[in-house]
């Protein structure tokens, strides 16, 4: 329970902390991060604004796909896709439908929600993170509990949630892992989306939603056990499903890059030839998500684990420590095998099947992969 | 101004906005003529457009008539211009020539150009607009210039929202009916400047063509003359040419006989995604906006609403309106005027589809693409099918008979081989004009009887089919690619392999290789891949006898032999009785499948005898496999000298012994020496020994626990069977006949050595048999 003192408006002292605090974050928020990027499109953006919005759509579809601006600034790419997913992602914010981001674990969902927040609102922080245990409160409104008892119910004694807030003051407002909030709590939202009231019945009163609030969700659709959305409330939403990355030097560059940065913050000694290895597991992942090989001669059956990029990242980290550990430091197919065993066979029955299909039609044939069957051989047997 | 001038509208085949545009220049100007470009031998079937029984998309089909392989299409759609235009000269009662280059030309050209270079472009099968897309698509370019991606999005902002102003007097309308076209003429104009010809010769040729058409036309009917030409054209027609110059350039062109007709066309062959595509990849979202009155992308997303609640997918009129504001949102953000086909698709997406591709894979191929089909009058000249029939069975001396008569056929001859693939053919277009009847004298696999009979309905069958192509074997191998992707089941299209082999139609093979592999990828039950492959090895065998490159096949079959081997040993567990037999009767299938495989393909798949053999002991080791199962691997590892016969006797007291239930021990026995009744252990005299030397060794007071298994097997005998099994154990092993005397080394219950003299006094018969003195290169693979 929140034990915030403060009523709805912004208090000053947390807003002005903020950019001081900036510097010494372990991960500064986004707005803070590219503080000067959103000053210089916001400087040049002459299109028309939505109510309450920092940016015109176009901007913001800039700020996320990167660019030049017309005086040279250039703009970061925030998120590598397709531009018609960011494009329809912007406009339905400007609409008065909320945004629901798909995609398996590793899309880069909460980073674009984050930025896309950023760059609307100038604001990420009115975040409600989506657990098991998330209560209405948390996407409703709380009370001070002291200040209830000793003062009686009243507009101070209220503790708004990010939700409330951000319909007030007219803010983009973010819920993290929707589907893992329990569905009566989902529900509240509801009334909040379609009618843009938020009821407050212990005073007769309500908050009314100001231009501008919009509201963006994050799923994960392969998650197991999620609570699934009612169609009333998924009604509400437009649907963006975040892709995984389309071409395979695209994930590999993501992979490696990945890689690289974890491996140097657990001081694992860098491996020299390690990008065959790494087009390798990229390729066995690819493949075998896709259902199809890499040269679109031959269909495969898929196994059931999401095999994201995330994983395919893991994979060879653990190679990597194996080889350094264990190995002479150079990774090796011996080194992976055993990783993407374990992440392809997630359902001991069906999955090795699967897996051992694959081995003997694709991999068995393919010139330069025999080490690499040989490696997968052993570990599978 | 067009009054000392032709007409020249220059459209973007397959446009609507193009086509619309057309309909409102013709509506404003009424011209005394219309010209279009195209074949003018179709001149003569123009007025089969306006019957009741024409339907678009048709198309113009011109093919050689010596020839009817050759041939060439021009489409037309619904929301074609050049069909637009004709259906407005023959609701005026005004005249509508043809006037490109005849196809007696065009088709004459392909020829030489196809005896000129092997490889044969895919450049010319659908008439014009397909070179448009092909070499230089002058739209895309001004579009392109504009910063458009899609060409006919810029053909629609700058043409159809130009023009439409409020109607006003007479000349007014006149003028902004002809405006847009007076825009882009100026614009090719420039364009053909840059360009020239657009690096095709043949071009000019054809525009000349077209000029002395105009020039006669105009003569004829005054300046009161439209015409209907792609845009790239229209520079080179308004082009002042002298008369001899382009009579010069038509000099001395070659020429084939060629005959024309309509034939009803598809959407789907409309699209980009088929084979003879004429360049657009969404006819039905034209054809959407050619047909909407107004509103189109309220209406189509209505369209698209109605389409996906057919499919029991929940989408309200909320929806709907959710979705057009999103199209509408979306078309502002990226600049353009409307909403267009991209808009509305990505708002389909996120708000029907909850940002999933399967349901948009729905809407593209219903919708977008479409599945609408032509319909042609039944006065339209035949079709070149009909003309290749009668061509081979003359060549083939097979007359349409109605009277039911037999043939039998020997594929050794060549003659016969070709009339056998044409009946193969004709069945896989469903004409049945032959049905395959049993061979009563031989059962070689070189002799085929058929029962022929033609019935008059099988014209119109041939009519039918004339939509698959304009030859037997052209038509057949679209018939049997579109069949194979339709196939559901994997047995399917294994049969149709074995037709496409019998057919011979080399081309198809590919392409149901292709659905047979990624069917076999994608099926999961192991029955179904056991059964696929014995028909497979089957056909890998007929391809030999026809001669037919089989790679392909053995690659497939292999293919689907390393799957079976990977999936079976998981499939045989937890299975009660029934599906257990079934199984059996699937690893003998495999089995056999197998054997021969490994004797027909590459070397490449040497090891797949021993694979099998490996995956077969697998299945013999594992307790969790039924005995039915376990007991017919050990066997058929017995058989093949994997196993010996002291292991296969350790194995069967294992299995035999108290420990085992007995409904599994009995069906291990049973699944050893085979089913057949025991005949099997009759004859074989080593598994009788082995199954005698078994028994006799187990010790004296487990001899009854044993005893009522053995009973329940051998119960089951017939009493003549059991009799001679008693005999036979009387009698005591290596006692009958001189053959078990040898009996030393070797495979088991074979000598070491061929007995050579006797083997040779065979020789002459089975040579005679085999025909081998005659010809023998036909028949390698026939004994195997």
């Amino acid at each position: 329970m929140s034990v915030s003192v403060e009523p709805t408006s912004v208090e000053p002292s947390q807003n002005n902390s903020a950019p001081a605090n900036a510097a010494q974050a372990l991960r500064p928020h986004a707005e803070d991060a590219f503080a000067a990027e959103l000053a210089a499109l916001a400087a040049q953006d002459d299109r028309p604004r939505p109510a309450r919005w920092k940016l015109s759509p176009w901007a913001v579809a800039t700020y996320l796909l990167g660019g030049t601006l017309p005086d040279g600034t250039v703009i970061t790419p925030k998120y590598v896709g397709p531009r018609r997913i960011v494009e329809v992602a912007v406009t339905t914010l400007a609409t008065d439908r909320a945004l629901l981001l798909l995609g398996v674990p590793g899309t880069a969902k909460t980073w674009v929600s984050e930025h896309l927040a950023a760059a609307v609102s100038g604001d990420s922080t009115l975040l409600v993170q989506g657990t098991a245990g998330t209560p209405e409160e948390a996407i409703r409104y709380g009370w001070n509990y002291a200040r209830l008892l000793a003062h009686g119910p009243s507009r101070d004694a209220l503790v708004p949630s990010p939700v409330m807030r951000a319909m007030a003051e007219g803010l983009t407002a973010r819920v993290e892992e929707l589907t893992r909030i329990p569905a009566d709590v989902q529900d509240t939202l509801i009334t909040i989306l379609s009618e843009k009231t938020l009821p407050i019945p212990e005073l007769g009163q309500e908050v009314q939603a100001v231009r501008g609030f919009n509201l963006i969700a994050t799923a994960n659709d392969r998650d197991r056990g999620v609570n699934d959305l009612s169609s009333a409330l998924r009604r509400r939403f437009n649907t963006v499903v975040l892709p995984l990355p389309a071409d395979a030097d695209t994930e590999v560059d993501i992979v490696s890059r990945r890689v690289d940065q974890i491996g140097r913050s657990l001081d694992l000694p860098t491996a020299p030839d390690g990008i065959d290895e790494i087009r390798r597991v990229v390729t066995v992942f690819r493949e075998l998500r896709d259902g199809i090989t890499a040269d679109g001669r031959t269909k495969l059956k898929s196994p059931s684990g999401t095999l994201s990029t995330a994983e395919a990242i893991s994979v060879v980290t653990n190679g990597l420590a194996l080889a350094a550990h264990f190995g002479d430091g150079v990774l090796r197919p011996g080194d992976i095998a055993a990783g993407i065993l374990g992440a392809v066979v997630r359902d001991p029955a069906a999955d090795r099947v699967i897996w051992q299909e694959y081995l003997e039609t694709v991999v068995r044939e393919r010139d330069g992969w025999k080490d690499f069957y040989r490696a997968c051989r052993e570990v599978s047997a | 101004m067009s009054g000392s001038q032709p007409l020249l509208l220059g459209v973007r085949h397959h446009g609507p906005g193009s086509a619309r545009a057309v309909r409102a220049a013709l509506d404003a100007a009424v011209p005394e003529a219309v010209l279009i470009e195209g074949p003018p031998e179709a001149d003569a079937l123009v007025p089969l457009a306006a019957d009741q029984g024409m339907r678009p998309p048709v198309a113009l089909l011109a093919h050689a008539v010596d020839e009817p392989g050759r041939s060439a299409f021009w489409p037309l759609a619904e929301f074609s211009p050049e069909w637009v235009a004709i259906r407005w000269a023959l609701e005026h009662d005004v005249p509508a020539r043809f006037i490109d280059l005849p196809a007696t030309h065009t088709l004459a050209w392909r020829k030489a150009e196809e005896e000129a270079e092997a490889e044969v472009e895919e450049e010319n099968p659908s008439g014009p607009s397909a070179e448009h897309t092909l070499r230089l698509d002058p739209l895309a370019v001004l579009a392109e210039t504009a910063g458009y991606d899609d060409p006919e999005r810029w053909w629609e902002d700058v043409v159809e929202h130009r023009g439409a102003g409020a109607p006003g007097d007479g000349t007014r309308d006149r003028e902004a009916a002809l405006a847009p076209f007076a825009a882009l003429e100026e614009a090719m104009g420039a364009l053909r400047e840059t360009y020239g010809a657009g690096g095709h010769d043949r071009d000019l040729v054809r525009e000349a063509h077209m000029r002395l058409q105009l020039r006669s036309a105009q003569r004829e009917f005054g300046d009161s003359v439209a015409v209907v030409c792609g845009a790239w054209h229209v520079p080179a027609l308004r082009r002042k040419s002298a008369v001899t110059a382009d009579r010069a350039l038509l000099k001395g062109l070659p020429k084939v006989k060629a005959d024309m007709t309509w034939v009803p066309w598809t959407h789907r062959r409309l699209s980009r995604a088929s084979g003879y595509g004429a360049g657009i990849d969404s006819p039905g979202w034209y054809g959407h906006l050619f047909g909407a009155p107004d509103r189109p992308v309220e209406r189509w997303l209505t369209k698209v609403a109605g389409l996906l609640r057919e499919e029991d997918r929940i989408v309200s009129s909320a929806h709907v309106i959710e979705a057009v504001r999103l199209a509408g949102t979306l078309a502002a953000m990226r600049g353009r005027p409307l909403p267009g086909l991209t808009e509305t698709t990505d708002a389909v997406r996120a708000v029907m589809c909850d940002g999933s591709d399967v349901p948009l894979a729905l809407v593209h191929d219903r919708l977008v693409v479409g599945d609408v089909l032509g319909e042609v009058p039944d006065t339209a000249p035949a079709v070149p099918l009909q003309r290749d029939l009668t061509l081979l069975q003359r060549r083939l001396r097979l007359k349409p008979e109605a009277l039911e008569r037999e043939l039998e056929l020997d594929l050794r001859k060549e003659n016969d081989a070709e009339r056998s693939r044409l009946l193969h053919r004709l069945r896989l277009l469903g004409i049945g004009w032959g049905e395959p009847a049993r061979s009563r004298g031989s059962t070689g696999t070189f002799r085929e009887t058929w029962r022929l009979r033609w019935e008059p309905e099988l014209s119109v069958r041939v009519a039918e089919a004339g939509v698959w192509g304009t030859t037997v074997a052209a038509a057949a191998t679209a018939r049997a690619e579109a069949d194979a992707r339709a196939a559901r089941a994997l047995a399917d299209v294994t049969a149709l392999a074995e037709h496409c082999l019998l057919a011979g139609l080399r081309d198809a093979l590919p392409v149901v290789m292709r659905v047979l592999a990624d069917r076999a990828a994608l099926d999961a039950d192991v029955g179904h891949l056991a059964q696929a492959l014995p028909a497979l090895v089957r056909s890998l065998r007929y391809g030999d006898v026809r001669g037919t490159d089989t790679t392909a096949l053995a690659e497939v079959a292999a293919g689907l032999a390393e799957r079976v081997f990977v999936g079976l040993p998981p499939a045989c567990t937890a299975l009660d009785a029934d599906a257990a037999e079934q199984m059996r009767g699937h690893v003998d299938a495999v089995h056999g499948a197998v054997g021969l495989l490994a004797e027909s393909s590459a070397a490449s798949h040497g090891d797949l005898r021993a694979r099998w053999r490996s995956v077969l002991r697998s299945l013999s080791g594992r307790d969790t496999v039924p005995g039915v199962i376990r007991g017919r691997a050990v066997r058929l590892l017995l058989d093949e000298g994997e196993v010996g016969q002291d292991e296969a006797a350790r194995l069967m007291g294992l299995v035999l012994s108290p420990g085992t239930p007995p409904q599994d021990a009995a069906a291990w026995i049973e699944g050893f020496v085979g089913g057949g009744g025991g005949m099997l252990l009759v004859h074989d005299e080593r598994l009788l020994g082995l199954v005698d030397a078994w028994l006799t060794g187990v010790p004296a007071d487990a001899f009854t626990d044993v005893l009522p298994l053995l009973r329940r097997t051998f119960a089951a005998y017939e009493p003549g069977v059991r009799r001679t099994l008693g005999e036979l154990v009387r009698r005591g092993p290596g006692v009958r006949g001189g053959a078990s005397a040898g009996r030393t080394a070797g495979i088991p219950g074979f000598a070491p050595e061929p007995d050579t003299e006797r083997a040779e006094a065979v020789l002459p018969l089975v040579r005679l048999l085999l025909g081998l003195d005659t010809d023998d290169k036909d028949l390698a693979g026939v004994g195997t």
